[in-house]
């Protein structure tokens, strides 16, 4: 919290010096950055902090072709529109060589519209829905997250492993709250035959009304609960369903409750053995992740959130891309970008050139309960191109002149 | 169903929750006729400080009842130093003026919270009370919740006590019902209307902490709640308490039985019914007609031919702004993009209110339905980009007609809520209808033809046709239209005495409006190539709102002076700072506070300084 | 031939009677006053024929045409101008604005947007003004005239449509005596000249007996009386109602 705090004073701006005139070469590479920072701070402001360390460690080593990298962030408010205009000022104004950003899906969508109208490379941390590479997707547009369609995927296999066969569904109703429930109910039916849905809660994004909606679940009678709320409407519906008891003997499978953003406020809580998507943060116990968790706090004085793991892996992905194009230009960035592969603290990735999807992976696992706080328990980690389905049906949902 | 009892206490228990917001909202516009924007921020305040001082205490429940207790004395606190040092220098301006200084206060706030209480959402750890339930029809029933259900009846029954058993409570009803007379009657008024902000910032602050058991303190609350107390303060009638309980109930009751019966729409359910019921009961449920304010038929200065001096200032300008593609760089150029559809979006609103004098609360709504006109016929038929143009103001315009026949039979504080309410559902429909409008992805891929690819060229454009746009409105409020539509807003009375078809004339305004509007809409669409639900949100709505005010209602050339300066400033402060939020929420109350009628408004006092009007 | 006749008009608020088969005629020129004491249904009667309430039985003729029930509107297109107790006119226009408006509406001008208002029946606006004495202040805003002033800027704005009868709701309201003269003697001069019927409702029983041909006295809702001024002062129903209740007279 306090480190938030300071940061928010920190306010946007440069991390490198701005220089005026520089020798075309040794020039800093330009990374103009747009966020949710004061509409989604929970998520966003951990996920630049781990960006501005990602940029100094690659500094002090050198920078990508013997060029600095330079952070230049915005704030969207949480409107595309805006975001959009930052991004011809980023462009046009602060000459950036690659843009990057966004947390909210419709704010990637749009800076991917963007850089398809103005051919300027977009790399996105952090945006969910499958559209932005798959039907939305175009030559100019990378994403490095797993997408909705790759956590409903794996929730769907172990869902599958349950003996649950009656299952409802709550969700907040807009576009990846029901490509959430959609990827989950086809995916489960495909592998499980048997199951049936009882029924659907479809509460309006930020205002659930807890109680009657776990009450309308509780009356479906279901065996299994796939949920997709989440932040403060998941902690109103977990208080709910706690107390009314809409969670005993039953299974919960659960999108990105297992993050801390979501999972931490939930305190004790925090629902013991559902399943979910999520990150087990320091548990991690590979060599990278602990360097890159120790950096973290050692800079921050906080843990890092998943918002942390994507800005900084972002900012990895975005200088291997750069390294392997060998240049800024446009084109050959793209080119650069598809294949390119890059180390992140949970393992190397790579963003696939037929669809421009990163193979940042999923953890999966189940919640419990240690001391006061919600942890992550029994977690693997699921390499992402494991869940991405095959380049035949991703290239067919792909518009064509996106390659 | 063997679950509809505890259906029905869900929603009674959400109920008392509602109420106890707008019931401090009810009881400060009664008395004080502010339309209270930062009632939510008030009530998010709540919610921040009572998870700090509950934190603190042991979980007993009288500890519990001493830290809610603690909390709404401390909101109260903030309501009277809110009220001594913003409004109480706003009371004096109009209606209107007085909901920016509020919605500036919203801003200041949400920074503030952010600042002090950090970006995680803050639940309040339950002690076992709090998580204990009892059986009722076979279901677990939250304790917690039945308490909640019979804190709304008591609070309401408190406040019948102490406004018809005391001598204060006598003042402030008087006051509701004339607060000319109670001036008259020698009350101190400051005093009072301090104590009264107090109050209704003590309930809201109430309202925070007794939500923190089944919710969290977080930063979304401010804006969520205060839509929903709007609608049932509307519903219930403006200054009634009983109406504000009733219509909690109401709203209550079909939210939980919506959930269940038709889970996808309960967003626009709670619309619906303000809707209906202004429909049917133009005062709300148990509202009475609000009394024409005395001054209203002197608050109109006259609008009169631009002297020459301001014409050749207007001509300059024109001339600088074409040709401004060869002076300033491309982000500025589509920043000045952006100004222009800022013109047309806050004189069309303008329009309407000004000359129309109907206050929307919902001008989003048309900019919304001309951007995905445009946008859906591109992407069911393919539409270029001229036919789009042109349908985007049809579109906006049929639309505004449907919806014009509703609004005029209204008017004042119930118009403007009608507005907001049509302009949710609109959001709402864009925003969860997913399969035809795409939901929060939005339409992608609105792509401009080659001839108009160019930066400068698409200036020029929305240019010509914002100018063109603003010039054919102000040319209208010129002629005999104009001219009666303002008579019909100056009284009604004579405007029909002299044969004036008044709802007629409003119904077109606001078609002229929407049409204007929607053209606004479509231009910004093209500009930036895709077209989101954001477009319609309440925020969006009351940038309008801050255009038109800031630059002066009663002035033609005030909508432009406003879109010009409010868009510069957001631009600048969203660059520079974080913390733009804080500072354009001080900036707005300033404004309010030193510039009454409007930065325009302002300009033509100093002009005609010595002179009559 | 009559202008208006109005013949059994009667109207209950809530099973009280408020009117009850009034029936009486006006004739072009004549000044007829509707007076009795508060409460007696003066505003009840002058709504049911200025369109503003709707009667529950009864008729009202204009010029033999049946104007009964209409809206205000309908009532001002068919030839009626008004005057209201608490001034009603247009702040955010001039003077003569105010009467351009009228007349414009008169002209059925109204649906126009493009050419502006400004220039339009300037010499009409300027002589109805001229008639009330306000030319001098036509490019005065409306907001900053005198009380008295503003009565007949609203006395013009109601000639202004050429009206066969012109109905006026306590006209000198609010004015000093000396103005209230004033008015009604113009009022006097203009119905004559322009041959307009006037039925007009009115406290003041100087001005009453002073301008108006004949008198009406309701009381309760029922017509008790109907004459000239020395008639109506010998009437011992009428000098019941006003000196032995004590009811109010005179202005206030």
């Amino acid at each position: 919290m306090l480190v938030s705090r300071r940061l928010i004073l920190g306010a946007s701006g440069t991390l490198a010096l701005p220089g005026i005139l520089r020798a075309q070469g040794t020039a800093p590479i330009r990374i103009g950055e747009i966020n949710s920072y004061t509409s989604n701070p929970a998520f966003t402001l951990p996920y630049r902090n781990a960006m501005q360390l990602a940029v100094e460690q690659i500094n002090a080593k050198g920078g990508v072709l013997g060029r600095q990298l330079e952070l230049i962030t915005r704030d969207d408010a949480g409107r595309p529109q805006d975001a959009v205009r930052l991004a011809g000022e980023l462009v046009n104004d602060q000459k950036v060589d690659v843009l990057a950003g966004a947390y909210l899906s419709n704010v990637g969508l749009a800076l991917g519209e963007y850089a398809a109208q103005n051919k300027k490379l977009y790399v996105g941390g952090e945006p969910l829905t499958d559209s932005m590479v798959w039907e939305k997707g175009n030559r100019y547009t990378f994403r490095l997250r797993p997408s909705t369609y790759m956590q409903a995927a794996i929730l769907a296999e172990e869902a599958a492993k349950l003996p649950a066969k009656r299952w409802a569904t709550v969700s907040p109703n807009y576009e990846f709250g029901q490509s959430g429930v959609r990827w989950f109910k086809q995916l489960l039916s495909a592998k499980r035959p048997d199951v049936t849905y009882v029924g659907e809660q479809w509460p309006a994004l930020g205002r659930v009304d807890a109680g009657a909606t776990v009450q309308a679940l509780e009356a479906m009678k279901p065996d299994g609960i796939f949920n997709v709320l989440f932040g403060p409407d998941l902690t109103n519906f977990v208080r709910q369903g706690n107390t009314r008891g809409l969670f005993e003997r039953r299974s919960v499978v659960s999108l990105l409750t297992g993050e801390p953003e979501y999972l931490d406020p939930l305190g004790d809580e925090a629902p013991e053995g559902w399943i979910v998507t999520g990150y087990p943060g320091e548990q991690i116990d590979t060599a990278a992740h602990k360097a890159y968790a120790a950096d973290y706090r050692r800079r921050f004085n906080a843990k890092p959130m998943c918002g942390s793991l994507v800005g900084y892996a972002l900012i990895q992905s975005i200088a291997a891309g750069v390294a392997k194009a060998g240049s800024t230009d446009v084109e050959k960035l793209v080119e650069g970008f598809r294949g390119a592969r890059f180390d992140t603290p949970v393992g190397n990735c790579e963003y696939r050139a037929v669809d421009h999807q990163g193979t940042l992976g999923v953890f999966v696992g189940k919640t419990a309960l240690k001391g006061n706080a919600g942890v992550m328990t029994d977690w693997r980690y699921i390499d992402g191109k494991d869940l991405l389905p095959g380049d035949d049906f991703v290239r067919g949902l792909r518009p064509a002149s996106a390659n | 169903m063997d679950s509809i009892l505890p259906q029905l206490l869900t929603g009674l228990a959400g109920a008392s929750s509602l109420f106890l917001v707008a019931s401090g909202l009810t009881i400060i516009f009664g008395v004080t006729r502010i339309v209270n924007f930062s009632h939510g921020s008030l009530m998010m305040l709540g919610a921040y400080i009572g998870w700090s001082i509950l934190t603190r205490l042991p979980r007993e429940p009288e500890w519990f009842v001493l830290g809610v207790l603690a909390t709404v004395l401390a909101t109260a606190l903030i309501g009277v130093v809110l009220e001594v040092v913003v409004l109480r220098r706003v009371y004096r301006a109009p209606e209107l003026f007085q909901l920016l200084a509020t919605f500036g206060v919203v801003l200041v706030l949400q920074d503030v919270t952010l600042w002090l209480w950090g970006p995680v959402e803050l639940p309040l750890p339950r002690g076992r009370w709090l998580r204990q339930f009892v059986e009722i029809g076979g279901s677990r029933f939250p304790m917690y919740d039945l308490i909640l259900i019979l804190v709304g009846p008591v609070v309401l029954g408190l406040l019948w006590l102490l406004m018809n058993r005391t001598r204060w409570g006598t003042l402030v009803r008087a006051a509701t019902l004339d607060r000319e007379m109670v001036a008259a009657l020698g009350v101190n008024q400051r005093t009072l209307f301090t104590a009264v902000f107090a109050l209704g910032a003590g309930l809201a602050g109430l309202g925070g902490a007794l939500s923190l058991p089944n919710s969290s303190a977080n930063l979304n609350i401010d804006l969520a709640i205060i839509t929903d107390a709007f609608v049932v303060v509307v519903v219930g009638g403006l200054g009634s308490l009983t109406g504000a309980f009733v219509a909690s109930l109401l709203i209550g009751i079909l939210q939980a039985f919506g959930i269940v019966l038709v889970p996808k729409i309960t967003l626009v359910l709670v619309f619906l019914v303000m809707a209906v019921v202004l429909v049917f009961r133009p005062n709300g449920l148990l509202g009475r007609p609000q009394a024409e304010a005395r001054e209203a038929t002197v608050a109109a200065p006259v609008i009169r031919a631009a002297p020459p001096e301001l014409r050749a200032l207007g001509v300059a300008a024109l001339l600088l702004a074409i040709a401004a593609p060869f002076i300033v760089g491309e982000y500025y150029l589509t920043v000045l993009t952006d100004a222009c559809v800022a013109i047309l979006f806050a004189v069309s609103l303008h329009f309407m209110m000004g000359p129309g004098g109907m206050a929307s609360f919902g001008h989003a709504a048309w900019f919304g339905i001309g951007a995905y006109a445009a946008g859906l016929l591109m992407q069911w038929i393919g539409a270029p980009m001229p036919v789009g143009l042109l349908a985007a103001p049809v579109a906006a315009g049929i639309v505004a007609a449907l919806f014009g026949w509703f609004v005029v039979r209204l008017s004042g504080v119930y118009l403007s809520m009608l507005t907001l309410a049509f302009a949710q559902i609109v959001w709402a429909i864009c925003f969860q209808w997913v399969d035809v409008t795409g939901g929060d992805n939005g339409l992608l891929g609105l792509v401009r033809p080659a001839w108009a690819h160019d930066a400068r060229v698409f200036y020029w454009l929305a240019l010509a046709l914002s100018v063109g746009g603003a010039l054919l409105l102000r040319r209208m409020l010129y002629a005999p239209y104009g001219y009666a539509l303002r008579a019909a807003r100056d009284s009604a009375a004579r405007a029909r005495a002299i044969g004036l078809d008044v709802q007629s004339l409003r119904i077109v305004a606001i078609v002229i409006a929407g049409a204007a509007c929607g053209l606004s809409g479509a231009i910004f669409s093209y500009g930036k190539g895709s077209i989101f639900p954001t477009y319609i949100t309440i925020s969006h709505s009351v940038e309008a709102l801050l255009m038109v005010l800031l630059g002066g209602l009663q002035t033609v050339a005030g909508p432009i002076i406003g879109a010009l300066v409010y868009t510069g400033l957001a631009d600048i402060l969203v660059r520079s700072t974080d913390l733009w939020r804080l500072v354009l929420g001080a900036v707005i109350v300033l404004l309010v506070v030193a510039f009454p009628e409007g930065i325009a408004g302002a300009a033509r006092r100093l002009w005609l300084r010595g002179r009559e009007a | 031939m009559s202008v208006l006749v109005v013949q059994g008009l009667s109207k209950s608020f809530g099973g009280v009677q408020a009117v009850g088969d009034v029936s009486f005629a006006v004739s072009p020129g004549e000044m007829l006053a509707l007076i009795g004491p508060n409460g007696a249904g003066k505003s009840t009667c002058f709504n049911m024929v200025g369109g503003q309430l709707n009667p529950d039985k009864g008729s009202v003729l204009l010029e033999g045409k049946a104007i009964t029930g209409l809206s205000p509107r309908a009532i001002s297109r068919a030839g009626v101008g008004r005057t209201f107790q608490i001034t009603a006119t247009f702040g955010s226009m001039t003077v003569r604005e105010n009467v351009q408006m009228a007349l414009l509406s008169h002209h059925r001008e109204i649906w126009q947007f493009w050419r502006p208002v400004a220039g339009r029946h300037l010499t009409e606006a300027d002589a109805l003004l001229a008639q009330v004495g306000l030319e001098a202040q036509a490019e005065r805003a409306t907001g900053v005239l005198a009380y008295g002033d503003l009565k007949r800027l609203e006395l013009a704005i109601a000639l202004a449509n050429r009206p066969r009868l012109l109905l006026m709701d306590e006209p000198t309201a609010g004015m000093a005596p000396v103005e209230r003269v004033g008015l009604m003697k113009l009022t006097r001069r203009l119905a004559t000249e322009r041959g307009v019927a006037v039925l007009f409702t009115e406290h003041d029983m100087d001005v009453v007996f002073d301008v108006s041909d004949r008198i009406l006295v309701l009381n309760r809702g029922v017509l008790i009386a109907e004459g000239d001024g020395d008639s109506i002062r010998a009437n011992p129903a009428v000098r019941e109602i006003y000196l032995g209740t004590g009811a109010t007279s005179g202005g206030h």
